[in-house]
């Protein structure tokens, strides 16, 4: 069979590029209000009733920063390294869209709240970041899908323009699609630990665009990017831009140039298409917001902000680690989101056994969650003591391994007492001798061949006795007790 | 006169403002006067000047995180050219 030539100079050109990518990822900031003007920042509200003349946009009105927007985006910028700015304003970024009733958006030019700063990945590779600015987020516009396909008009609900959103730009450090989610991934951790925003992606909170270009192998200079956007989870992400960089060295091996351009991604079909810019040649004329006067935040309260970061993942991560004697997996797991970490760390000490805390919260609690229909550890009713108070009750062999399943079950759907549940459903295990020596001599008469087997020779058989007992009893016997009994019968 | 470095047509373009020939050649021969003018500011000694974007000595305004009432729906749509059921509508937008 003959390979076609094309597929041949594709994959050669694979193996001659390089991809360089870099992220601009906007976070819109959990505040109580918008960024400039005392509406509600609420995500899901009834269309247009979260508005005011400011961020309408009406004549006469004026923008006022919020303090808290403020705080939360020199948190991140702490909690990621960066320098913030002695002294930093805000400028008008000029463009006609209908999702900015002003025709124009209040961002960050030349003198962004902080610069430098980066993500460290899990292989310990570190993303340099260029800065991070303070921005307002546009309106939502309604088009495409459904019904609206092929209308000519479209519509639009103002609630979420004006809602603070900072403006995360990496250096274009990133060489994988791999990469790329990992730097997503650990970017999502930081910030919800501090707790600034949502970073749900599915909702809008946390929206990436992708700056991709290849090029040659150890080549200095860059190549002509294009900017890939539309993407809706981290894996999207990931999979917009293995595409782009198939595309762009497909284009170069065939001889074609790269142009520089917007390129939407789309879900469905899996590849990128090129989009009709918002602006022509992107000519914002930037200018300094007249409305507003600079920053030049003090020494002292940025002390303050700094002091009140939490312990970051990484961090946590380490400790759990090294505290808990856990494996690096386990603990990458278990500092995932802060409040399981949290939980956590509240069972382990309720329990006093961090060991089986990890065992239960990954194993046990993880199978209850998913058949209660919960997508997350926070959406069950259980607490930590309560959980902890389980795992006590399976340890001192107060009920069995299998009955601890069955109150974990409730636990996790509901909540409530373990003891509780335990008397309730007479879960508690039989520890009677008396009790479990008759159920052991009933299963040594019903499995006469067993007993022959076993003395016969074959170890297997004690495990079936054993578990004829514990059938018996269903399940509720202390199988230390079975064990010694039957082996004390059968020599 | 004629070599204004700016384009008027482009920056009319950019604003959405439709200007006829005489108004273009008007507004051009206005921007250079305004560029000679720049011009005879480029003369002056300003190295003891630091550069600013901002001349009111004020910094560091800024607001409380509070909530306070946003306008009723009714009265947010008012001056809308176009609307539907709760939303403003405009011509389509392509993306």
């Amino acid at each position: 069979m003959k390979t076609s030539p094309d597929v041949a100079t594709t994959e050669t050109a694979k193996h001659d590029y390089e991809p360089v990518i870099g992220l601009e990822v906007h976070v819109e900031l959990k505040t109580k209000s918008k960024m400039f003007c005392s509406c509600r920042n609420e995500f899901g509200a009834e269309p247009n009733t979260a508005v005011c003349p400011t961020c309408l946009g009406m004549p006469g009105s004026l923008p006022v920063i919020n303090r808290v927007a403020v705080e939360y985006l020199c948190k991140a910028g702490f909690a990621l390294g960066c320098d913030v700015a002695p002294y930093s304003k805000f400028d008008r970024k000029n463009y006609f869209y209908p999702d900015m009733p002003k025709n124009y958006q209040i961002s960050q030019y030349d003198m962004p709240l902080t610069t430098g700063g980066g993500v460290t990945l899990s292989s310990g590779k570190r993303i340099r970041l260029n800065r991070i600015h303070l921005e307002e987020d546009t309106g939502k516009n309604l088009h495409a899908g459904g019904a609206m396909a092929g209308s000519d008009y479209t519509l639009i609900d103002y609630n979420r323009a004006g809602v603070p959103l900072m403006e995360i730009v990496s250096e274009p450090d990133i060489s994988s699609s791999d990469e790329a989610e990992d730097y997503l991934a650990e970017l999502k951790a930081v910030l919800s630990y501090i707790g600034v925003s949502d970073v749900k992606m599915h909702e809008g909170s946390l929206r990436c665009d992708a700056n991709v270009s290849i090029r040659p192998r150890g080549a200095n200079e860059l190549g002509t990017k294009t900017e890939v956007k539309n993407m809706n989870s981290f894996r999207s992400v990931g999979r917009a831009i293995k595409h782009e960089i198939a595309r762009q060295a497909e284009r170069l091996a065939a001889g074609d140039r790269i142009v520089q351009e917007t390129r939407g991604w789309d879900e469905v079909k899996g590849t990128t298409y090129s989009m009709r810019s918002k602006e022509e040649a992107h000519d914002y004329r930037y200018f300094p917001e007249p409305d507003l006067v600079p920053l030049a935040l003090d020494a002292d309260v940025l002390a303050r902000w700094r002091s009140e970061l939490p312990e970051l993942p990484d961090a946590r991560r380490k400790r759990f680690a090294q505290q808990y004697g856990l494996s690096e997996y386990d603990a990458q797991v278990l500092t995932a989101e802060r409040s399981d970490a949290d939980f956590y760390e509240a069972t382990a000490a309720a329990c006093d056994d961090p060991k089986q805390a990890a065992n239960w919260l990954m194993g046990d609690v993880r199978r209850a969650l998913q058949s209660a229909g919960f997508t997350a550890l926070a959406q069950s009713p259980m607490t930590a003591a309560q959980l902890g108070e389980l795992i006590r009750l399976v340890k001192s062999g107060a009920i069995t391994g299998k009955a601890g399943k069955e109150v974990c079950d409730i636990l996790v759907a509901k909540g409530g007492d373990p003891n509780a549940i335990v008397a309730e459903r007479g879960l508690g295990a039989v520890t009677d001798s008396t009790e479990i020596a008759a159920m052991v001599d009933q299963a040594i008469t019903a499995n006469q061949k067993s007993v022959d087997a076993y003395k016969g020779g074959k170890a297997n058989a004690f495990d079936f006795i054993v578990g004829q007992v514990m059938k018996v009893s269903r399940g509720k016997a202390n199988v230390e007790i079975v064990r010694a009994l039957i082996k004390e019968r059968l020599g | 006169m004629t070599d204004v470095p700016i384009d008027i047509a482009h920056v009319a373009k950019l604003a959405r403002i439709a200007l006829t020939h005489d108004e273009s050649a008007a507004f051009t021969a206005q921007f250079a006067k305004l560029f000679g003018y720049i011009e005879e500011l480029q003369a002056l000694d300003v190295t003891h000047v630091s550069a600013t974007a901002q001349v009111i000595p004020i910094m560091n305004v800024m607001r409380d995180d509070i909530i306070r009432d946003c306008l009723d729906r009714a009265a947010a749509l008012a001056n809308a050219p176009d609307t539907s059921g709760p939303y403003f509508k405009v011509p389509r937008i392509l993306e």
